[in-house]
């Protein structure tokens, strides 16, 4: 590829990523009320998508190869358990990404 | 800036900091991973530097890379785009009231509306005499910058980088699982919720970790919209 090229494969994919970051607010402008349906999709979509996220971000674990997904489960497990604790989100976030860190370096 | 307005931005960025930590010690890691993998594909540190900045969305620079190194086909890099972010169209319907009215800032956080920025912004208790509009402004920038800085020091120092930080990206893992809780907890019913998580592990399933992002946004939409009565119900209208 060439340097313009390059340019243009970035520039469509800035393009990309902005027409689905724009698209919703340029089709429901401000001033009129979003359709009632949209309305209620913008209420009840989030808890779903941190159920989408949550996944995607386990997408790349197997649990019939390599360490079979058991690192992710024992450190969700911390995550949730101290969250259920002391529901301080720094510590549980730390608490299960160093548990992740030491399994994954040391045991699998 | 007048003088309220400098104590206004101020206190916003104090109150707006503390939340961005974990995203601090994960894009600071994933950034830089991302860096490293454009330097040691062949490209200058500028490459990085420029696309953290104009993109900023973790996942599709990591695609861009590929995309640089293969065939020129304009449209097929905007098509791969558009699915692997499709899912901040759910963001903007869910923010259309929250980006909106905050002048000059609306622009710059729809731009840098990524999964982070997006889950920080949609959840969080700002706290009161905190003006809402600069706080959500500083979570953006203050996540856009340090994408941005691992990314320039991956590019800059790329192969020259040797310690152990296997395991660090699973700080994002642990962060949308807090979100997930915390939504949880708060939530009257769990439908939702349970329904995106059940819904997207079946389609992962289904369709394997590269297509399956689609299936599971549609399938989603098609039972949130088939449950809207009893869940406006249940909910009670707003």
């Amino acid at each position: 590829m060439t340097l313009t090229e390059q340019m243009i494969t970035i520039g469509m994919v800035v393009l990309g990523t902005m027409l689905t970051r724009f698209l919703p607010f340029l089709i429901f402008p401000a001033g009129k009320p979003a359709p009632g349906y949209i309305r209620y999709l913008g209420k009840v979509l989030p808890p779903a998508v941190f159920g989408l996220l949550v996944i995607y971000c386990l997408k790349n674990v197997n649990v019939f190869t390599g360490s079979h997904g058991i690192p992710e489960l024992i450190s969700i497990a911390v995550v949730t358990g101290l969250h259920l604790w002391k529901r301080q989100m720094l510590l549980s976030i730390a608490g299960g990404t160093i548990c992740y860190m030491l399994l994954v370096q040391t045991i699998f | 800036m007048s003088m309220p307005e400098r104590g206004k931005c101020k206190r916003a960025l104090k109150a707006a900091f503390p939340h961005t930590i974990p995203i601090f010690a994960g894009f600071w890691f994933l950034g830089m991973t991302y860096g490293i993998y454009m330097n040691v594909s062949g490209f200058p540190f500028w490459y990085p530097m420029i696309m953290s900045l104009t993109i900023f969305a973790g996942s599709v620079e990591f695609v861009a890379v590929n995309l640089l190194l293969g065939a020129f086909n304009p449209l097929q890099a905007f098509a791969m785009t558009l699915m692997i972010n499709a899912r901040h169209l759910f963001y903007g319907l869910s923010m259309l009231d929250e980006y909106r009215g905050n002048g000059w800032k609306d622009f710059y956080l729809i731009f840098g509306m990524c999964d982070e920025s997006f889950s920080i912004n949609y959840t969080a208790e700002i706290p009161e005499g905190i003006d809402k509009g600069w706080f959500m402004f500083f979570v953006t920038l203050l996540n856009h910058f340090y994408w941005f800085f691992g990314a320039s020091l991956g590019g800059i120092f790329g192969s020259l980088i040797h310690f152990n930080t296997e395991g660090l990206d699973f700080v994002m893992t642990a962060m949308f699982v807090v979100i997930f809780m915390e939504q949880w907890m708060k939530e009257k019913n769990h439908v939702s919720s349970a329904a995106g998580l059940g819904i997207t592990l079946l389609c992962l399933i289904a369709f394997g970790a590269d297509s399956f992002i689609i299936p599971a946004m549609l399938a989603i939409l098609g039972v949130l919209m088939l449950l809207r009565k009893p869940m406006e119900k249940w909910e009670g209208k707003p």
